[in-house]
């Protein structure tokens, strides 16, 4: 018996070639992506409608509270400690940014133990420590070190309740900052460096002229992370009693009760002033981006 | 040489002679440089040839300090460089002042090296306006100026990024040129570009040679090297094996090694 074991002819179906140009794209159907759709679509819906409809929010409450004058120099004691904390923890950070980056050990060692410390005790604790400032060194002077000194302050009148707070955030702010910096610094590419030098560009003029505007376009967007968390961070100050944002809303519900309308109202007033935030970065960002491609 | 105890100011503008005496450089165990001799005379223009990782791009950092030497002394136009010299003595100089002595020798890298966030004319006026104090509209002036001779006068308002590499690399020349250099050091300026590209490099620094510059060149373009260069050096681990005028060194080799690589790269 012969084993001939042709493959079954197939059925030969013949399409008449159509030219390329003539050929319609049909799409893959993702029929599982519209039922997540929907769900999610259900549940905002829902929470909006909440948001309306529930009594327990208080709206009224909301709108009288939101723009009050407690509620506005709160903010703008927020926004100060923001920015303060911000410019000196920034400021502090570059030199110990530099100072991690220096040939000389000694200063290195000091950069490292500092972004140690500070990175290690949380905020909060520090910042009772700098509240009890007055309690560890009654006087602060000034004059030669371990000699006689010219001046002398009062540490309570020196260090006020709103400077001991911004002193804390700064110099907590300072050691991410620093690392933040010395990431940016080190991106920048060495050849950059080797250009300059060999221009014979004075030193500080390479840093602020060739390093630094190359090194922010990584530095921008962390910064502006840390910026954001430091400006979120200052209600931790209100274990200090300073009438910052949610302090000073506390206060208010503490007497009236009301407490989801007005946490609401320090909800808005930190969203907002977020947002204005990223709208800053974005620009700051296009501004460092010149001559880049991304 | 002379015994020069302060460091000398030589005009700008004017051209530059190159004294390296047994210059030793070390990479931790790696002996990278063995003992270099080499003059080059003002206004001559030496190629440097030899196989990869003999040293070359080493020795042209040693010439403008880039590269800090372990042995040996290298003085442009009589003048040590890096070092001030006392009796016996030699005194490292200050960052400042070593940043001054570049000012005078021109450098352009294989990879350009442009700062890429600043437009084409900041670039080239940088340098002189902070390292020179020339005021900005004259500095601007030179640098259109340039940008003119190196072919790109329409670009001075382009970001480095907006341009190919070939014209890239004319910016750096550009750059490098503001200074007025004595001395220009260029490292395989052509080595990161397109073939089709290399050509108007060449050419540019064709032109710079007829103008009577001393240049050190270290390139791979055998044909750039003889029609251009007056004498032409071989490196080969660390040492220069043979120099001599382009005739000699490229078509009758004395040395093996030399015949070795140039039958490789020809
Ligand atoms: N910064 C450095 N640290 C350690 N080793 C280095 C350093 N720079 C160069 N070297 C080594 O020194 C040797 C010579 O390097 P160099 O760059 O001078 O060679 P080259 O002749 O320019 O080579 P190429 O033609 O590939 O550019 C190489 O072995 C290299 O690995
Ligand atoms: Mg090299």
């Amino acid at each position: 018996m012969a084993l001939t074991s042709d493959p079954p002819a197939a059925p030969l179906t013949k399409e008449p070639a159509a030219p390329a140009t003539d050929l319609v794209v049909v799409p893959v159907r993702h029929p599982w992506r519209w039922v997540a759709v929907a769900a999610t679509a259900v549940l905002l819906v829902q929470f909006a409608h909440g948001l309306v409809t529930n009594p327990g929010w208080e709206w009224d409450v909301f709108a009288a509270f939101f723009t009050t004058e407690t509620v506005l120099k709160a903010v703008w004691v927020t926004l100060q400690l923001t920015f303060h904390g911000t410019a000196l923890g920034f400021a502090i950070g570059i030199v110990v940014a530099f100072m991690r980056l220096s040939a000389n050990p000694f200063l290195r060692s000091v950069a490292f133990g500092y972004i140690w410390a500070f990175r290690s005790i949380p905020l909060i604790v520090q910042l009772l420590f700098w509240f009890n400032l007055a309690y560890l060194y009654k006087e602060l002077s000034v004059g030669i070190p371990f000699g006689p000194s010219f001046f002398s302050f009062d540490t309570m009148g020196l260090v006020g309740e709103m400077s001991a707070a911004v002193l804390g955030l700064a110099l907590h702010q300072a050691a991410y900052a620093a690392e933040i910096v010395r990431g940016g610094v080190l991106a920048v590419d060495e050849g950059q460096l080797e250009a300059a030098a060999s221009l014979g560009i004075p030193k500080l003029r390479q840093v602020r002229r060739i390093v630094l505007p190359q090194a922010m376009r990584s530095i921008l967007p962390n910064a502006a992370n840390e910026v954001i968390s430091l400006f979120k961070g200052t209600s931790i100050v209100s274990v200090m009693a300073i009438g910052e944002l949610f302090y000073q809303v506390q206060v208010v519900y503490g007497r009236n009760g009301r407490v989801v309308p007005l946490l609401m109202v320090a909800t808005a007033w930190y969203i907002l002033l977020t947002t204005a935030l990223s709208v800053v970065q974005h620009y700051v960002e296009r501004h460092y981006a010149k001559g880049s491609t991304r | 040489m002379s015994s020069a105890t302060t460091v000398e100011k030589t005009p700008a503008g004017t051209t530059a002679k190159v004294e390296i005496r047994a210059v030793h450089k070390n990479f931790g165990p790696l002996h990278v440089l063995r003992g270099i001799d080499l003059d080059v005379r003002a206004g001559e223009v030496t190629v440097v040839l030899g196989p990869s990782g003999s040293g070359k791009s080493t020795l042209l950092r040693t010439i403008n300090h880039l590269e800090k030497v372990d042995g040996g002394t290298v003085s442009v136009d009589g003048v040590l460089v890096g070092y001030r010299r006392s009796g016996n003595k030699l005194y490292e100089l200050r960052e400042r002042e070593i940043l001054k002595q570049r000012t005078r020798i021109g450098f352009v890298f294989q990879n350009f090296h442009l700062f890429p966030h600043l437009t084409v004319l900041e670039n080239v006026v940088e340098a002189p306006v902070s390292a020179l104090k020339r005021p900005r509209k004259e500095a601007e002036a030179a640098a259109r100026r340039l940008l003119e001779r190196v072919g790109l006068a329409d670009k001075a308002e382009s970001y480095p990024k907006q341009l190919s590499g070939g014209q890239q690399q004319r910016v750096a020349i550009a750059r490098a040129l503001a200074l007025e250099p004595g001395l220009l050091l260029f490292d395989e300026p052509t080595s990161a570009l397109d073939p089709e590209l290399v050509g108007e490099v060449l050419d540019v620094i064709k032109d710079l040679a007829a103008t009577g510059t001393t240049m050190i060149v270290v390139t791979h373009e055998i044909g750039f090297a003889r029609e251009v260069a007056d004498t032409v050096v071989f490196m080969d681990e660390g040492r220069i094996v043979e120099q001599g005028p382009p005739a000699d060194v490229l078509d009758s080799p004395r040395h093996e090694r030399t015949r070795a690589f140039l039958s490789k790269v020809l």
